[in-house]
């Protein structure tokens, strides 16, 4: 065949059985650059207009400073509750066969598909001091709505479903049979969950864990409402580029955007890595 | 480790799975549970593992009623289809599982862990691949190593669900002698489950025939291949021809030919006569018994041919075995007689 015979030391992509390559990277390429690329580039025009100075001004600004800490802090802890319970609640969906398991399966869902300033004015219908839970911790002197907590709330509700459908489908490919293996070698229920289905999980989880938090910090509609905004407390990075929009002060939103432009990419590449990483050595997704 | 299975019986929502079974399995012996798929071969090996709990019965290792005991305490080393190898761990690490998920006081210390892996390794042929991950290993060395982890726990029994049905067929003849030898050097008691009769039969010290979640036969290769007790196992076990004759007066008839057999002792009454194609014997005078028909298709297999005849009124077919080279005459008819042959009356007793 003429392609194997071209063996010419360093080479882009093996040829594959696959054809199209060429074509649908180029087309990759332009697609990632109109869609993310150009308005990503546009961020970058526009803080530079600043200069270095202007934007480390900006960037040091204790009030931004304080925001950042809160957006990412708060969607760390959220993404980290999330692959803990989301992990289980696939685990649930996938495992064990009972009456409304479908329905559960359907719920998971549905912060996807609120619109998330619904999701913000339930949640704080729910925790407000007033609200359904809240004035059961009022009087301990528990405050979830308006603070720090309830942008955690916030994020763990939209986070969920990333954690949840991007696990499910790998614990269910994760066979049987190899729990049954660990079994028969004498491991119990804690080592084969810990040793075994963990450990293959780990990759998928991830994945779940870059995904929830990157939506977290992105996220907006729903923490509002119940952040109660205060700031250098409970004000979230997004919200104060609003703010500085309103004030017409475009550079100065701009600088915040790329500020966590910068950071989301930073952690997202890690995982990333981490992950492609774990799939050389692991053989996982071939 | 002697094993007894006693009266099992395993029924998944009222589904049948397993009949009543009994079945004694002695120390050291290699058996196969042969069976086509579906007639409960899997079902048998995870209960004795017990991965399945019995419906009914018991299973006994030595005198110990093992039903009761959780598959972890039942020190059985079991190999799946599909090699089941924990893919995030290495080779090492796969066939050290069972040794370090014991309780501190019993697991062996790290060295020594290390060197039973090492041994183990070149017991299953694969030396220096411990380093290696699941994924970097062809299937048959995946299955080496699976071995591997299942004898590191030094197993009372070794199961094995067919362990070579996934590989192809060069590979499989080669690990099915390796397996001999291993079982031959480490002698532990092994059942393994095949639809592959030639493999049973070459590999097995004694096989057990199942069908539709029944045993039907255990016994040797000669056994079960020259003295099958049902017609099942008849036409299970290697090629095989089914005629219904009638046995009266003495003789074997088929229609109103007779086939020159010997039925001396036979009861009167319809019957299906059994025969394969090679225990023929090619009649040449002008037939006064024995079969006969024109050849309807033949084929070439290996060093013979096989003939494909339309015998009697309703053109029943059977099939023999002739040498190559053999001359149909002008007529295109052969005429032969069974020369070995079971004869199994249709409430399921039978004779020769
Ligand atoms: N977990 C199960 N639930 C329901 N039916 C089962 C289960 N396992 C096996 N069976 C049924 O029991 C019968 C025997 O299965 P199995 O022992 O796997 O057969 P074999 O291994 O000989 O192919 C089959 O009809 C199969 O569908
Ligand atoms: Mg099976």
């Amino acid at each position: 065949m003429a392609l194997s015979a071209t063996a010419s030391g360093w080479r882009f992509k093996q040829p594959s059985v696959i054809p199209g390559f060429g074509l649908t990277l180029g087309f990759t390429l332009t697609y990632l650059t109109l869609i993310v690329l150009i308005p990503l580039a546009g961020l970058g025009v526009r803080s530079a207009a600043l200069g270095w100075s202007g934007i480390w001004t900006i960037a040091t600004d204790p009030r931004v400073v304080q925001a950042l800490r809160v957006s990412f802090s708060t969607s760390l802890i959220a993404a980290l509750i999330n692959a803990v319970f989301g992990v289980i609640v696939a685990w649930v969906l996938v495992r064990y066969r009972f009456p409304g398991r479908r329905i559960l399966d359907a719920i998971v869902d549905l912060p996807f598909a609120l619109p998330t300033a619904v999701a913000g004015i339930a949640l704080t219908a729910l925790y407000a001091p007033n609200g359904w839970i809240g004035q059961y911790l009022a009087p301990y002197g528990i405050r979830l709505a308006y603070t720090p907590t309830g942008i955690v709330i916030a994020l763990i509700f939209i986070g969920l479903p990333f954690m949840v459908r991007t696990v499910q489908p790998v614990m269910e490919e994760i066979s049987r049979e190899v729990e049954e293996a660990a079994a028969t070698l004498g491991a119990n229920r804690f080592q084969t969950i810990s040793r075994i289905i963990l450990p293959g999980l780990a990759p998928a989880i991830l994945t779940g864990f870059a995904l929830a938090f990157g939506r977290a910090v992105g996220e907006y509609g729903s923490v509002i409402f119940i952040a109660g905004n205060i700031p250098y407390v409970s004000e979230i990075a997004p919200l104060l580029i609003v703010i500085r929009l309103e004030e017409y002060n475009y550079a100065g939103a701009t600088t915040i955007a790329l500020i966590m432009l910068i950071f989301s990419f930073a952690v997202l590449l890690a995982i990333n890595l981490i992950q492609a990483w774990s799939r050389r050595r692991f053989g996982y997704g071939n | 480790m002697e094993l007894r299975i006693d009266k099992v019986r395993k029924e998944f929502d009222r589904f049948p799975a397993l009949h009543e079974t009994s079945l004694d399995i002695r120390s050291g012996e290699l058996i196969a549970l042969l069976g086509p798929s579906g007639s409960g071969k899997t079902t048998l090996l995870r209960l004795i593992a017990g991965l399945e709990q019995p419906t009914d019965g018991a299973i006994f290792f030595g005198d110990e009623d093992a039903s009761h005991r959780s598959v972890q305490d039942r020190n059985v080393g079991f190999v799946f289809q599909h090699y089941a190898l924990f893919r995030h761990m290495t080779v090492l690490d796969n066939i050290a599982f069972g040794l370090n998920v014991r309780p501190a006081a019993i697991r062996p210390p790290k060295r020594e862990i290390e060197r039973r892996v090492l041994e183990l390794l070149d017991l299953v042929q694969l030396p220096g691949l411990e380093k290696r991950y699941p994924n970097q290993l062809s299937g048959g060395q995946r299955q080496r190593v699976a071995l591997a982890r299942a004898l590191a726990i030094e197993p009372r029994v070794l199961l094995l669900d067919e362990p070579f049905g996934a590989l192809d067929a060069q590979v499989r003849k080669g690990l099915r002698k390796w397996l001999r030898e291993i079982h031959d050097q480490t002698g532990h008691t092994t059942v393994f489950v095949t639809h592959d009769q030639e493999e049973a039969l070459e590999l097995a010290d004694r096989v057990v025939v199942m069908s539709q979640g029944r045993i039907e036969q255990v016994g040797t290769a000669d056994d079960i291949y020259d003295r099958p007790t049902s017609p099942f196992v008849f036409s299970f076990i290697g090629e095989s021809n089914a005629l219904p004759i009638r046995i009266e007066t003495g003789q074997a008839w088929l229609a109103d030919r007779p086939l020159g057999i010997d039925v001396s002792g036979e009861a009167d009454g319809p019957a299906t006569l059994y025969f394969r194609p090679q225990d023929i014997e090619i009649l040449t005078d002008p037939p006064g018994g024995g079969l006969a028909g024109p050849v309807a298709a033949q084929r070439r297999v290996a060093g013979t041919r096989h003939l494909e005849l339309e015998i009697g009124g309703d053109r029943t077919r059977v099939e023999i075995e002739v040498p190559a080279d053999y001359p149909i005459g002008e007529t295109g008819r052969v005429a032969f007689k069974p020369k070995r042959w079971r004869l199994y009356r249709n409430d399921g007793a039978s004779g020769n």
